[in-house]
């Protein structure tokens, strides 16, 4: 499959969405695209899984063309498991994330571009083999992300949207010189920003280490690693509906996607000298943005704060360097991509009805709206790792890829980690609880609707993804296994 | 004298354009939007032609160099002052000296094309004069306002200051190596005292003209006081003009002094990278706010020469071309907003995407490529500009400067959240005239192809 088509459609989507004379079309436009995208997401599975009962290994549908050969810049595309993976998820966000903001009326044609651009952005990352070419995308999507929050934001929203913008720019910027520096690191002079060749050196250890914590803690900023996870909670509840679901559902993942393929693959000496230290902070992100949920009162923080958390287990599953934790830690992020989509949506939903997001305002509004509380309760049970939905499957593979290492840490901080589905499961239930259960508290609230027709389908979508990872987790693991197997083979240890 | 004629060929055009405004402007007088019509035509073809190559080799016994990647420097030039002639059409058709200014424009960038050639101390000299005077001439052409004779008589100081140090900077290079030529003196240069101290004193006069820290601070008022086309003008080619002279210097004649600039080019650059964005982040006049933000793109045009590499020339031309895109750009739809308006404060914005979305865009996108963000051109310069920077191996000086990126996307999107916020009373809808249409889009072509298709830098790489 040529995976230029996978960048040509949001291109042309783009296009078509700027160019259309009104609003309308454009949001058809964006939602054609998206669509389009799906499908060619779903036949990018089919033939992959294709090519690799064919025997195929490693990064399949490789293509490479010169860019900017003076700098060793290359174009050079290809997708293995994990990739593909993380292309399925961004699909489904994206087309959930058009669906919401269909009524969205405050210039919606730049609102639709803005959101066309970030998931080109996502797309083109997954699919870049090329350091430079992976940075180019990923900072394509800070723009969208600072004017989703800016523009069509709430509450403190120039605050939130510039703390984002600027830290994730200063994360960039690590990011940037580890890949500098690890490009001058090339025997003889070899430079090059192509991964697969770069896999190939022998770069000295100390060099090793160096850049892979400029790499590390730059994408870890994106996928909140703590300490640099303030962006998260205040970004995350001052953007609109869409621009949240993107921001969790795909922009975080950049991050975890990154920490894997560009640091860990790359420079295995400097995952081995890191690994604890990521798995120590990785817990208390785990445990802190657990505890702190705890005490919100409003809806988007709530989920906001439980998104450091989750986004832990990514950081855990991978600081665990096993390859079933990396493996979990691949599915962990489908997983909460999905289901936090699905959350922000369904807070979305709940917000443009009632005005307020607050827990204590709310109550009963399972009698008004069904449809949108089984929704809610379908993201929760997911979130707090219910059998038979995704969070199950990509936490317990966690869980199990930890405690194969045996030193007491090692132990202690997965069952650390274990223990905060505790405090998930009460933040997740008392929130369903007081909003959704109970007598109705606030009278006004009786005539509320329930989900339009582009709320159920954007929902429909995400939860498809859930129970299809849930119910069946067995094609995703064949999927993502190999390839994180690969990863882990690298470091060279005992570790199974 | 074929080799007089195509190896200065873009000298000629310039000249023969400037003539062509001199004889109709002492004959009976054209309308003023003919005679603009006329010189944007002309300044088409020169560019075209210009592009196709020029011949290279010395004329005049070394005093003039041609070569591949001078004449593109040069078409570079032209371009931009085809674009202020395109964007500004509105400004020049309403001035009552057009033929006054357009002599002085096309002084100036005659001048220019003789800098970026100069093989010689003493015509490096004389072309860079014949480039500034004109221009403080120029600056002075709002007769009614007080500002505009202000930042003149500010840049005609500055720069009689700066020529004072140059002159004092040649005549010590002269005294310790006997020669005027650059061969000359790149062969007799040995890095002893006098001649560091000379070093300083040329770096010092063309960080005047470049308007690098410290030598920065006669820029936001002459880039205020001045009319806008002269501003856009001034901040894009003789900015441009002196990079290419200054990276050919330091390359070149003080290649083998390298160890000495290069402490002295990172102190520079991040000075000028801190100090430029520090203070754009509090300007509240648009004006001056892009003097601040070209002071700091100053920064990232000299962190491209600390490599001491050909490459850095490259990045360093591309950059230049990709920066007269995005700041004519955005002082094209400054200048639009300025004339029908009258706003020239950034706050005045707010709002203007619901009115004119289509300058709000074009500002946007100038904006995003001067901060530096993808699949913007600017985007890629600055990444080619850091890479450089990086060739040295200081990776603390690199990171320091990158992340003065991080600093400048907070003030530019500031502006572009303003444009695209609610306003309780809206700009008026503006109506560029055709050429600045054509001038913007011609802009907005250039900011979001020159980076992803590679062309436009391949084209220098190959001249390098």
């Amino acid at each position: 499959m040529n995976l230029t088509i996978l960048l040509a459609i949001p291109v042309l989507t783009l296009l078509a969405v700027l160019l259309l004379p009104g609003a309308r079309q454009a949001r058809w436009a964006a939602l054609a695209g998206a669509a389009v995208q799906l499908a060619a997401s779903l036949v990018l599975l089919l033939r992959f899984r294709a090519a690799r009962a064919d025997g195929g290994k490693g990064f399949l549908f490789q293509m490479q063309h010169d860019w900017y050969p003076d700098w060793n810049i290359g174009f050079h595309l290809g997708v293995d498991g994990i990739s593909v993976a993380m292309i399925l998820l961004t699909t489904l966000v994206v087309v959930a994330g058009v669906l919401v903001s269909w009524e969205e009326a405050r210039m919606p044609k730049t609102f639709f571009a803005m959101l066309t651009l970030l998931g080109l952005g996502a797309y083109g990352f997954f699919v870049s083999l090329d350091l430079f070419a992976m940075f180019f995308f990923l900072e394509l999507a800070v723009v969208p992300k600072y004017l989703l929050i800016a523009l069509w934001g709430s509450g403190r929203k120039e605050y939130s949207a510039n703390k984002l913008a600027i830290m994730l720019m200063g994360a960039s910027v690590a990011i940037l010189m580890g890949i500098i520096a690890l490009m001058f690191s090339a025997p003889d002079g070899q430079w090059t920003f192509d991964m697969l060749r770069i896999v190939e050196w022998d770069v000295p250890a100390d060099t090793q280490v160096t850049i892979f914590g400029l790499i590390f803690i730059g994408f870890g900023v994106f996928t909140a690693l703590f300490p640099f996870h303030t962006w998260v909670p205040d970004g995350h509840s001052s953007a609109p509906t869409a621009g949240s679901m993107f921001l969790a559902g795909i922009s975080m993942k950049l991050g975890g996607y990154g920490c894997l393929r560009a640091a860990v693959w790359l420079l295995p000496e400097g995952a081995l000298a890191y690994g604890d230290a990521i798995v120590g902070l990785s817990v208390i992100a785990i445990l802190y943005g657990a505890f702190v949920t705890l005490m919100q009162t409003d809806l988007k923080y709530i989920n906001a704060y439980s998104s450091v958390s989750h986004c832990g287990f990514v950081l855990l599953g991978i600081g665990m360097l096993t390859k079933a934790a990396v493996a979990g830690a691949v599915l962990q992020m489908v997983s909460h991509g999905l289901m936090t989509a699905l959350f922000f949506a369904v807070i979305g939903m709940v917000y443009v009805r009632t005005h307020t997001r607050q827990v204590a305002e709310m109550g009963g509004l399972m009698k008004p709206m069904p449809f949108i509380a089984v929704l809610m309760f379908l993201a929760g049970l997911s979130s707090l790792g219910l059998p038979g939905l995704s969070g199950f499957v990509a936490e317990m593979s966690v869980f199990v890829g930890g405690w194969e290492r045996d030193t007491a840490f090692h132990r202690s901080a997965t069952v650390l980690a274990a223990m905060s589905i505790v405090v998930t499961a009460v933040y997740v239930l008392r929130a369903i609880g007081a909003t959704m259960m109970g007598p109705l508290r606030d009278q006004a609230h009786a005539a509320l609707t329930d989900a339009a027709w582009y709320e159920k389908a954007a929902a429909l979508v995400l939860t498809a993804g859930i129970l299809a990872m849930g119910l069946a987790p067995g094609w995703l693991n064949d999927l993502v296994g190999p390839d994180a197997a690969a990863i882990v083979t690298r470091l060279g240890t005992s570790t199974p | 004298m074929e080799a007089l004629l195509l190896s200065m060929k873009t000298e000629w055009m310039v000249t023969a354009i400037l003539l062509t405004v001199l004889l109709l402007r002492l004959g009976k007088g054209v309308a003023p939007s003919t005679l603009l019509s006329l010189v944007q035509l002309l300044l088409l073809v020169a560019t075209a032609l210009s592009v196709t190559g020029s011949g290279s080799g010395p004329l005049f016994g070394g005093m003039y160099q041609a070569g591949p990647l001078a004449g593109f420097q040069k078409s570079i030039l032209l371009f931009a002052a085809w674009m202020v002639t395109l964007l500004f059409a509105d400004w020049h058709r309403g001035s009552e000296q057009l033929p006054e200014y357009l002599i002085l424009m096309l002084s100036s960038l005659l001048g220019m094309c003789f800098m970026v050639s100069a093989g010689n101390l003493l015509m490096l000299y004389l072309s860079l004069e014949l480039a500034t005077i004109p221009m403080a001439a120029a600056a002075n052409l709002d007769l009614g306002r007080k500002r505009s004779s202000e930042g003149a008589m500010k840049l005609i100081l500055s720069s009689a200051f700066s020529s004072g140090v140059l002159l004092f900077g040649i005549s010590l290079v002269y005294g310790t190596t006997g020669s005027l030529d650059f061969a000359g003196i790149t062969a007799a240069i040995d890095g002893g005292g006098l001649q560091t101290l000379a070093f300083v004193f040329l770096f010092a006069a063309f960080a005047f003209k470049m308007s690098a820290v410290p030598f920065h601070l006669w820029t936001a008022d002459v880039y205020q006081g001045s009319p806008m086309p002269v501003t856009a003008y001034l901040s894009v080619t003789s900015k441009g003009a002196t990079a290419f002279v200054v990276v050919n210097l330091l390359h070149g004649m003080f290649a083998s002094m390298s160890d000495a600039w290069y402490r002295l080019l990172m102190v520079v650059v991040l000075a000028t990278l801190v100090i430029g964005n520090l203070f754009a982040l509090r300007q509240q006049d648009i004006k001056r706010f892009l003097a601040f933000s070209s002071i700091a793109q100053v920064g990232f045009i000299l962190m491209g020469m600390t490599g001491n590499r050909p490459l850095g020339v490259s990045a360093i031309t591309y950059f230049v071309l990709v920066y007269v895109f995005s700041n004519l750009a955005a002082f094209g739809v400054a200048a639009l907003v300025s004339a029908r308006t009258g706003a020239e404060d950034i706050p005045s914005y707010r709002g203007l995407a619901k009115s004119n979305p289509f300058l709000a865009w074009m500002m946007a996108l100038a904006l995003f490529s001067l901060a530096g963000i993808p699949p913007t051109a600017g985007f890629f310069a600055k990444m080619f500009l850091i890479v450089e920077g990086s060739w040295q191996g200081d990776y603390w000086f690199v990171v320091a400067a990158a992340i003065n990126i991080a600093v400048s996307l907070y003030y530019y999107m500031r502006i572009v959240r303003l444009m695209f916020s609610d306003a309780e009373r809206p700009m008026e809808a503006i109506v560029p005239a055709p050429s600045e249409r054509l001038g913007l889009l011609v802009c907005a072509a250039g900011i979001v192809l020159a980076g992803v298709l590679s062309w436009m830098y391949d084209h220098i790489s190959t001249l390098n």
